[in-house]
């Protein structure tokens, strides 16, 4: 398995291009914003409960800060994640790069995990940056470590997932465009499908709460490592990019 | 090295190529010849592991490249018509990548890529993204790709389009060094290209090969007569009456007549050269000898004599078809 050049060859064209730094930026940007307004927010919320000792015992900096932050995050990659993985299949095939990489000494399993894995490198990239905020809020109340982990646990997994369905998108076009549109679709759909769950009731119910990709991550910002939810966004994945393995066999079959 | 057995190739509609059947032997170039649509480029799609055929087999360096793909791929180097390059990738960055993924050992990458950007004169502009380069320099990285890992067999799908005729000549040169240690398949429809590069050609048309082997031979058999063309100031019936008389000659065409001078083309059998005679008859008669050359032939001719007379026959195929309707 050749992986490690093309993982080596996506990182290099993420960074030589301006998508990586734009990315980026703009992810930062927008979570040091929602982290400052909800920052704000708690310290209000801290100084009417200091006139208010039972409010004061509900207030803790993981509930009030670490959760809703997770939460936003977690809307903003809905947004963001499709930008990711866009261009990994639909730019080759469009370029016809594709040709040349495919008659290359290597299966369509390591090129698919090599392009995988950059994507995924550069969203763990992008997380990382923003544990600076826990680290700040660290300073100035005291902060769960178990939670905070199981949190970013699963923000990976999920997002793992979302890069998954993006990638399966990419293999399916040759126009970005349409790449990133198909992959944020499905991911919105994957994400209200739960909301139906009340109406539907009964067992449709249970199964639509179990398909609905959000549900899953509750567990995970409470602190809790549950099998099932993981397993969920494991199989997820990789069902998704054994799609994706088919969609580029049957490319080749029909030339 | 290379063999092709009944390839056919077909789309939902249309055949691409048809019970295609040849063969290359190692160290040989061989060019692909053919008018746009024949199906050389799908020919090398299909050798290169990148479609599969729909029927038949195709074997590069004894592996078939279907069932042993991997195998193949080790072995070749391919340049796809349209040269599909990173335009986003640096040139040495982009032939590492690909000396990689060839798995070039680490110890030897960074020597062979200098070499192959020596050797594609491309060192120059090694450390430019690949996406600014000028059309010939981007064709010379390509040929540089396929033949970083040095490998056995060579497809080249029109390496020289798009070139000015320096860098033409440069490439001609690269690839004509390339024969004996490798086996080279390379599709043109530039025609005195494949006269100055390659031993064998293949011509293909509509999908089905219409002549292939050794050039020389291709030749005498689309022209079993020699033609001399002949200029003399003379009479141009008198001329006609008296050449037909000179023995082995086949027919006599007169072209033109321009002011009391004759042009005319003699054909007669092709071992026969007759040229002597001509001279000896023209100055028997008095006539001024003008001009007596032999008209060469060249691939250019055999390749509109075979892909024409393909449509020919064709042709009356459909209308002895038609008559026997009738």
């Amino acid at each position: 398995m050749r992986v490690w050049p093309i993982f080596k060859k996506e990182m290099g064209l993420y960074f030589t291009s301006p998508v990586a730094y734009v990315v980026i930026t703009m992810f930062l940007l927008v979570v040091g914003y929602f982290f400052y307004s909800i920052f704000v927010f708690f310290a209000m919320a801290s100084m009417q409960a200091a006139m208010n000792p039972t409010m004061a015992r509900e207030l803790n900096v993981t509930d009030g800060v670490m959760r809703p932050l997770f939460s936003n995050i977690s809307v903003i990659m809905l947004l963001l994640m499709p930008m990711l993985t866009m261009r990994l299949f639909a730019e080759e095939r469009k370029s016809g790069t594709i040709e040349l990489l495919l008659t290359y000494p290597v299966r369509d399993g390591a090129v698919l995990i090599g392009k995988y894995l950059a994507a995924f490198a550069l969203y763990a990239i992008m997380l990382a940056a923003t544990l600076v905020y826990p680290l700040v809020t660290g300073v100035f109340a005291p902060l769960e470590w178990g939670p905070l982990l199981s949190g970013y646990v699963g923000l990976l997994l999920m997002g793992g997932a979302f890069l998954a369905i993006g990638v399966l998108a990419s293999s399916l076009t040759e126009n970005q465009i349409v790449a990133a549109f198909l992959t944020f679709g499905v991911l919105l759909l994957f994400w209200v499908i739960g909301w139906s769950a009340e109406y539907a009731g009964g067992v449709a119910g249970r199964i639509l709460q179990h398909l609905s990709i959000i549900e899953h991550y509750e567990s995970f910002a409470k602190g809790v490592l549950d099998t099932r939810d993981i397993l969920y966004y494991v199989n997820f994945t990789a069902l998704a990019l054994f799609l994706t393995l088919r969609s580029l066999e049957s490319r080749r079959w029909n030339g | 090295m290379i063999e092709v057995q009944n390839l056919t190739k077909q789309y939902a509609a249309i055949t691409a190529i048809d019970h295609v059947s040849f063969e290359v032997e190692r160290g040989q170039i061989v060019g692909f010849l053919g008018p746009n649509g024949a199906g050389k480029s799908t020919t090398m799609r299909i050798l290169s592991c990148f479609i599969p055929a729909t029927s038949g087999s195709a074997r590069v360096a004894g592996f078939d490249v279907f069932t042993q793909s991997m195998e193949v791929r080790r072995r070749i180097g391919y340049m796809p018509e349209s040269v599909p390059l990173y335009s986003e990738m640096r040139v040495a960055t982009y032939l590492n990548f690909v000396a990689e993924v060839k798995g070039v050992p680490r110890a030897e990458r960074t020597r062979r890529v200098g070499e192959v950007m020596e050797r594609c004169l491309i060192a120059d502009v090694q450390h430019r993204l690949v996406g600014k380069l000028s059309k010939g320099y981007r064709q010379r990285v390509g040929l540089a790709q396929a033949i970083v890992s040095d490998p056995e067999v060579l497809i080249l799908d029109e390496p020289t389009i798009g070139l000015d005729p320096q860098q033409i000549t440069e490439i001609r040169a690269l690839i004509k060094s390339l024969a004996g240690q490798h086996t080279v398949i390379l599709s043109t429809h530039i025609l005195p290209e494949v006269s100055m590069l390659c031993e064998k050609i293949i011509i293909i048309n509509k999908g089905a090969i219409v002549a292939k082997g050794p050039i020389t031979e291709l030749v005498a058999q689309a022209f079993p007569t020699t033609r001399v063309h002949l200029q003399v100031a003379g009479p141009p019936p008198a001329v006609r009456a008296e050449v037909s008389r000179i023995p082995g000659v086949l027919r006599v065409e007169q072209q033109t007549v321009l002011d009391g001078v004759g042009a005319f083309v003699v054909e007669v059998a092709r071992d026969r050269d007759i040229r002597a005679e001509l001279s000896r008859l023209a100055a028997g008669q008095k006539w001024d000898l003008l001009e007596l050359r032999r008209i060469g032939m060249t691939l250019e001719e055999v390749f509109i004599r075979v892909v024409a007379g393909e449509e020919t026959v064709e042709r009356e195929h459909a209308s002895s078809g038609e008559e026997a309707r009738a």
